[in-house]
């Protein structure tokens, strides 16, 4: 088998004994980056990089010294999170000056954790620009393809992070999460994707698009590996206040736990009109075996779900324009300045070359919602609205200890198919929407692809389990179950 | 409340996006049927109902009051378009005459 088809645990404790050098690993990474490289998947290869920083970890092993819980692991970063040895540019035109990415002067917290665990960063992995979008197609840099037929999205935001683990480019990646970037490109591609409670990651030196949905979750592609990696990058830190300072949990182990006696809620909310039959057979068999299991199976209702869409279009856009507000051609990125203009022009003509056309169309709603006359209407009723679909869930999770649902409607789409079609595309995210907003965490785990058929070949699903806030355990306790019995 | 071109060019001011010409009509189009689409919300009975402006921070914690470092002088300039004299430099927004 080759070194990236280990999972994460068995790849690190390799390389901490010594039977893996995490130089070889990162070569076969590299290797494995160049050979798929018409999927778009990456926008920075960190060649020298990655093999400095392996070969420092081989020395240090050789010396004696213990390494930590990644040790020589290949991981693939978002293009949405800061790190100094790297160009990040969120897949940007603003953020790139002269074909040149920007290079941020400090390290996200995440990316500070994973290299203290040792693990090896590979690249910075392609995105719908500003992470706005469900397809990975708003990049300024081309679409990213789905492995499993490149002429399909492999969904989004974070379309490059779940398109390296799926490939088999990285052993994981990291992610970001606002309204399901990281669990519905995990659904889409086949691998594991989770969105971990509102707090539980820092989300300093995360690229802001929408402060109170954002966060920093793992790709594995197995529920193991996502649970090495959320343990390493989770727990409070002092420069982000709004991380939390609940003890981290002990995911790995909480994958071994039966789930005989677990409470799955199952809300016929997420079974609505829309839903693929096939993506709907393959979750309900995926219960059926659950309960087979000795898991208890629990009508619950989340009657507000079907507001997820115009409460998060609302509150997201709204924190977008304010939050994009700073890429005014001064500090950083680039600058349009056409002769004679003055500062105002200089900002109108800068954001208007720098954006793609959906972030305009996000900071032109979230402004419009904001402003005076109509912030009641849509701002505030929004955040009501939030209130409602959070308090749904509190009840939801009175009885049951999970909810599990589907992740996405649809299998993976064809490129270009929503894409002139904006709110066709914000449908995509029905079903992950709503746990964002309640602040909940939630993981994607894959079951039975879709039967191939004449219109379309064999495409991953991805089931998705939520639970309440800090209870992440439960997810990976009930997500391995899923694997097992896969 | 059907969202106008002249709310488009109104919010696009705002937001200080100069939006090219043919740009318009298509953004026009997109933010009309987003907004009515959004507007399902006036169909939720919100009365009594607080605002959720942040779901897990009840309240902003304060960090002890002692200096630490910051960005230096230089790190703070390495990226910028343009500088002079240690500063960002811009283009002239004081009429002067």
């Amino acid at each position: 088998m080759s070194v990236l088809g280990l999972s994460i645990p068995e790849l690190a404790d390799a390389v901490a004994s010594g039977h893996i050098g995490a130089e070889e690993a990162a070569r076969a990474s590299l290797r494995a980056i160049g050979e798929r490289a018409e999927l778009n998947a990456f926008l920075h290869v960190a060649e020298q990089a990655a093999l400095a920083s392996a070969r420092a970890i081989d020395r240090r092993r050789a010396a004696g010294e213990k390494l930590g819980a990644l040790a020589g692991v290949p991981i693939a970063i978002k293009d949405a999170l800061c790190t100094v040895d790297a160009p990040t540019t969120c897949a940007s035109k603003i953020l790139t000056r002269n074909g040149i990415g920007w290079r941020p002067p400090y390290d996200a917290t995440v990316i500070e954790r994973l290299r203290a665990a040792d693990a090896v960063l590979v690249g910075k992995t392609n995105m719908d620009e500003f992470a706005m979008g469900s397809s990975s197609e708003n990049s300024a840099f081309g679409p990213v393809r789905n492995p499993h037929d490149p002429s399909r999205s492999p969904g989004g935001s974070s379309g490059g992070s779940a398109v390296a683990v799926a490939a088999g480019m990285a052993s994981g990646a990291l992610g970001s999460d606002t309204g399901g970037s990281i669990r519905q490109p995990a659904a889409l591609t086949g691998v594991v994707g989770l969105k971990p409670t509102y707090g539980r990651v820092s989300r300093y030196g995360l690229v802001a698009f929408a402060s109170s949905l954002d966060q920093v979750g793992p790709f594995a592609r197995d529920v193991r590996g996502a649970a090495r990696l959320l343990a390493v990058i989770a727990g409070h830190d002092a420069r982000d206040s709004t991380s939390s300072t609940e003890p981290v949990g002990d995911y790995e182990a909480a994958c071994e736990r039966p789930i005989a006696e677990m409470r799955i809620g199952v809300a016929e909310e997420y079974f609505a009109p829309g839903l693929d039959p096939d993506v709907e057979a393959s979750v309900r068999a995926m219960l059926a075996r659950l309960e087979a299991e000795g898991a208890r199976l629990v009508p619950v209702t989340l009657p507000h779900t079907r507001y997820g869409i115009a409460t998060y279009y609302v509150i997201a856009t709204a924190e977008a324009s304010a939050n994009l507000a700073r890429y005014d051609g001064v500090r950083f990125g680039e600058r349009v300045e056409p002769p004679g203009a003055d500062l105002d022009e200089m900002y109108g003509a800068t954001r208007d070359a720098g954006f793609g056309r959906e972030v305009k169309r996000r900071i032109l709603l979230g402004t419009y919602v904001l402003s005076a006359g109509y912030y009641d209407a849509y701002y505030k009723k929004a955040q009501q609205v939030r209130t409602l679909i959070a308090r749904d869930f509190s009840a939801a999770f009175a009885n049951v200890d999970v909810i599990a649902a589907p992740t996405s409607p649809t299998p993976a789409f064809e490129l270009g198919a929503r894409l002139e079609d904006p709110l066709a595309m914000y449908l995509s995210d029905v079903c992950t929407l709503p746990a964002s907003l309640a602040g909940i965490c939630a993981i994607s785990v894959p079951v039975a692809p879709t039967p191939a058929r004449a219109d379309r070949p064999a495409l991953p699903v991805g089931l998705q389990l939520m639970a309440p806030p800090f209870a992440e355990e439960r997810l990976f306790t009930v997500a391995a179950a899923c694997e097992r019995l896969a | 409340m059907a969202i106008t071109r002249t709310d488009v060019l109104h919010v696009a001011r705002l937001a200080r996006l100069e939006l090219a010409p043919d740009e318009l009509p298509k953004l026009e189009a997109d933010l009309r049927r987003i907004v009515e689409y959004v507007s399902e919300l006036a169909q939720v009975d919100t009365e009594g109902i607080p605002p959720t402006a942040h779901v897990t921070v009840a309240h902003a914690p304060l960090r002890a009051d002692v200096p630490r470092p910051g960005l230096s002088h230089e790190a703070a300039l390495a990226e910028a378009p343009r500088c002079s004299d240690g500063a960002f430099a811009v283009p002239t927004f004081v009429d002067e005459s």
